[in-house]
């Protein structure tokens, strides 16, 4: 079986072990470190060092090794972290991230940035490390670890010039298998650092140092972990000779901050070292924990969304037949055929189940969506110089797959704002009497058949003054007597900022009106409330999901049209004295104190055999994308779930039109799009007094 | 239906016949008096027209659409694409449900006769005139006995602009 099919798994898996690890690094306490997180953050290195290896991706497996060096000696307690080595972590987190990408679009990583990790980490290895060691050099640890067995006799520690006269501990002979001159020249200069050199030998297949120092041979074999594979490096004791050699390091320390550069050899050893086994054996504890931690959580299954979407699909046309079925034994009587209709009823009871069952599947929670925030507040609050605070709620409320991945980039937009906009900086917010750190709340919650997110802040408020005064520089129809609601939908206007200055966060302008338009296109809305020194909180309104709409089923002469209910707001008989007519074409229907144009379904979709006269007719008034207008139908037929099919799948995208649905009774109908429906009115109206049919679809079809 | 039935079950045995790798076998259907074929590779299936969603603002050719087990299929009048004098639907009226670039399209004719095996000297190439069918959708010209069919390209035609199908920008 070819092993690339594997890679996908990988891929997923690891992203989620790099979420994990964001996740924790970011709950972390820097003073006072939770061992079982620090635990998770190595065991989640440590997996994804282990794929990539397996994969053979090299550069990533290389700095997930560094990465998990470190880490390991986090977690025994013996790199103490400090808030910028978190920080250094989660870029190394990132760092993994888009080399994980690389891969997955079968690049190769950037190798610059390869580097670049590599030797941020190295140092950090060093500069930490080296000094800890100093710290707790003490001639006891180094006899209490079980020194690997040496394959070749010890090598007879020669006696030179001077003799170490406080040598503290025991002698080490460091031996570096299949080592370049280079990395070698290195690793000399760190062990001279950890203790004294009293002789090195040998050629580069092996290379001897017979080091005199205090530091246990685990310390050691650490620190040349972030240079050379660990089994390219032997230590042993050395017994007796107190003897030490000259080291020439001051030589070679000209050379070294330059190699310190180089990323780590990828080579192996080409000998068969001993250390492997002592390595390998050390490992499965880690791994076996790993792996109760999955099990102990709730056991998943990853199925390709199609296969679900095809489920979804099958569930849908079994409602149909169900509905169909339905329908034709309503002929029946029903005392005679009282079992049909028991099993029937029992049919459609399933059904609905079966249908909320599969569509659950698709469900994922708020919280993929919330988990990116930590980090991103983290990150801004220390560019801004704010003290944020973030609380999210209602974590593991749930929506469809297709709407949480859209949801992201509206949301991330509208907390950035809060940022940068809504929470003051700390003096501001001192002297306004407030906490000195703001708080950001995100929540979600279900309500009905849609879901609700909230992103709410306690800082600033949005000015009314300002944006009044905005608005009429930029040219935007406004009076004082406009209430807040519309105030405030002002700042949903393309090119709509009122930040005082532009910055790299945000206040371009470019985007309220994107957010507005991402979230409409989801067949969403979005509303603001706010105080001014109270804080703004910015709603949105979703449907659960895409792929079954609520639905209410109008008839124009014969045919039959599906309005989504989110766009109704209410239905009514006209009466003559309320409808005024316009420029002599243009109807406009007074509904309490509102005049709301109106649009007549049979005209704007040519329906033959419709009711002409308007007080015979319904009139369904309807609100999409802002607009609020009248349509008017011959009949409401009722209240529907329907599952939306696709038209563009087999045909193309009609004017008016969003989708399409099965009936009851197997025919099809088209869903009403009721923007398009206003702008397709307003396309054909310059057409229709002339009344040419030929004319008019001419125009409507984009040629 | 007996005229679906029967187009189906000589659909099967079109199937079961020997492949003869020089010829190739077409579907028969007519229009009016006319006679046309397709490549049976191209055709999904035949049916009866019925239950038709009239799409509004489309040309006066495309009839709508229909549901053919959960999907949405858009159905083509070829008759009036042909300007056809006559256009009637009545129990002989079929659809051919073809599969072309990705898409299901169902084109409604008149009737389905046979499916025909024509081998390469039977097919004469389409003549360079042609008002209401542009010769770049043939394929050429089947002559049997005193029979002519009309060879058509159903992948040219029906993703051709004229036909408003596809959107260009999806294509």
């Amino acid at each position: 079986m070819d092993i690339t099919e594997f890679y996908e798994t990988f891929f997923e898996e690891a992203e989620e072990l790099l979420g994990d690890m964001e996740r924790h690094l970011l709950e972390l306490d820097v003073d006072d470190p939770d061992s079982e997180q620090l635990n998770a953050i190595f065991r989640a290195a440590h997996s994804i060092k282990g794929g990539a290896g397996t994969f053979g991706f090299l550069v990533l497996q290389e700095t997930t090794h560094i990465l998990e060096n470190l880490l390991d000696h986090t977690r025994r307690g013996e790199l103490t972290l400090r808030r910028d080595i978190v920080d250094t972590f989660l870029e190394a987190k990132d760092m993994l991230h888009d080399q994980l990408n690389a891969y997955r679009n079968s690049a190769e990583p950037d190798p610059e940035a390869f580097e670049r990790i590599c030797k941020t980490l190295k140092q950090l290895a060093l500069d930490e490390l080296g000094k800890s060691m100093g710290d707790v050099a003490s001639g006891a640890s180094a006899s209490a670890q079980p020194a690997p067995p040496q394959p070749e006799p010890e090598p007879e520690p020669v006696a030179e010039a001077s003799v170490g006269a406080g040598d503290e501990g025991n002698a080490l002979c460091v031996a570096l298998l299949g080592v370049d001159d280079k990395d070698r020249e290195l690793l000399v200069e760190e062990l001279g650092q950890l203790g004294e050199i009293r002789e090195q030998r040998g050629d580069a297949k092996r290379y001897e140092v017979i080091l005199s120092t205090g530091v246990s041979t685990d310390d050691i074999e650490a620190v040349m972990c972030f240079i050379v594979e660990p089994e390219q490096v032997q230590i042993s004791s050395v017994s007796g000779g107190a003897a030490s050699a000259v080291p020439d390091i001051s030589a070679k320390k000209d050379e070294a901050p330059a190699v310190e550069d180089k990323p780590a050899p990828k080579a192996q050893a080409p000998d068969e070292p001993a250390k492997p086994a002592a390595e390998k054996a050390a490992k499965p504890p880690a791994k076996v924990q790993g792996g109760k931690n999955k099990a102990g959580g709730e056991s998943s299954l990853r199925v390709p969304v199609d296969k679900v979407d095809q489920i979804i699909n099958l569930v849908g046309e079994l409602i149909i037949t169900q509905s169909m079925l339905d329908q034709t034994a309503s002929e029946f009587d029903g005392v005679t055929h009282s079992a049909l209709h028991n099993g029937l009823n029992l049919l459609q009871r399933n059904a609905r189940d079966l249908q909320e069952a599969v569509m659950s599947i698709r469900m994922m929670p708020m919280d993929y969506v919330f988990s990116r925030f930590p980090r991103l507040v983290r990150d801004l609050a220390a560019k801004l110089d704010k003290d944020i605070e973030l609380v999210t709620e209602g974590k593991s409320t749930e929506l469809d797959k297709s709407l949480i991945e859209r949801i992201i980039d509206p949301l991330t937009h509208l907390v950035r704002n809060s940022l940068d906009h809504g929470i003051e900086s700390p003096d501001k917010r001192e002297a306004a009497g407030k906490p000195r750190t703001g708080k950001l709340t995100l929540s979600a919650q279900h309500q009905g058949g849609n879901i609700l997110i909230e992103v709410i802040d306690d800082g600033a408020g949005l000015s009314r003054k300002k944006i009044l005064a905005k608005a009429e520089a930029n040219g935007l129809a406004v009076s004082d007597s406009m209430s807040d609601d519309e105030v405030w939908q002002l700042i949903f206007a393309p090119g709509f900022s009122t930040a005082d200055k532009v910055s790299d966060v945000s206040g371009r302008g470019v985007g309220m009106d994107v957010v507005k338009r991402n979230i409409q296109s989801m067949g969403g809305h979005v509303e603001i409330v706010s105080r001014e020194g109270q804080g703004t909180t910015t709603r949105i309104v979703l449907p659960l999901t895409l792929a079954i709409l609520d639905g209410m089923s109008i008839k124009v002469g014969e045919e039959v049209f599906i309005l989504p209910l989110g766009a109704v707001l209410e239905s009514l008989q006209p009466n003559e004295d309320d409808l005024y007519s316009m420029a002599g074409n243009d109807l406009l229907l007074k509904v309490r104190d509102e005049y709301l144009p109106v649009i007549a379904l049979h005209q704007v979709l040519d329906v033959q055999q419709a009711r002409t006269k308007l007080t015979e007719c319904i009139v369904v008034i309807v609100q999409g994308e802002g607009r609020r207008y009248a349509l008017v139908v011959d009949d409401l037929v009722g209240q529907q779930q329907v599952v939306v099919k696709n038209l563009e799948t087999n045909y193309r995208k009609v004017p008016g039109i969003s989708a399409a649905t099965i009936l009851g009774d197997g025919s099809v109908a088209l869903i009403l799009d009721i923007a398009d429906l206003h702008r397709l009115s307003r396309r054909k109206a310059p057409r229709r007094s002339n009344d040419q049919q030929h004319q008019l679809v001419q125009e409507v079809l984009p040629s | 239906m007996t005229a679906v039935s029967q187009a189906n079950n000589s659909l099967q045995q079109a199937s079961h016949a020997a492949i003869d790798t020089q010829s190739s076998e077409f579907l028969v259907f007519s229009l009016g008096e006319e006679e046309y074929a397709v490549d049976i590779l191209k055709v999904q299936e035949i049916r009866g027209y019925e239950n038709v969603t009239r799409i509004a603002n489309a040309p006066d050719f495309i009839k709508g659409v229909t549901n053919l087990r959960g999907v949405i299929v858009p159905i083509v009048d070829l008759r009036i694409k042909f300007h056809l004098d006559k256009v009637e639907y009545g129990g002989q009226t079929v659809v051919i449900v073809v599969n072309v670039a990705d898409r299901v399209v169902g084109i409604v004719v008149d009737g389905v006769s046979d499916v025909m095996t024509l081998s390469p000297d039977q097919i004469k190439p389409a003549p360079e005139f042609g008002v209401a069918l542009s010769s770049d959708y043939l394929s050429g010209l089947g002559s049997l006995d005193d029979r002519m069919l009309v060879l058509v390209d159903i992948d040219k035609l029906l993703t051709s602009e004229e036909m408003a199908l596809v959107d260009r920008t999806a294509k």
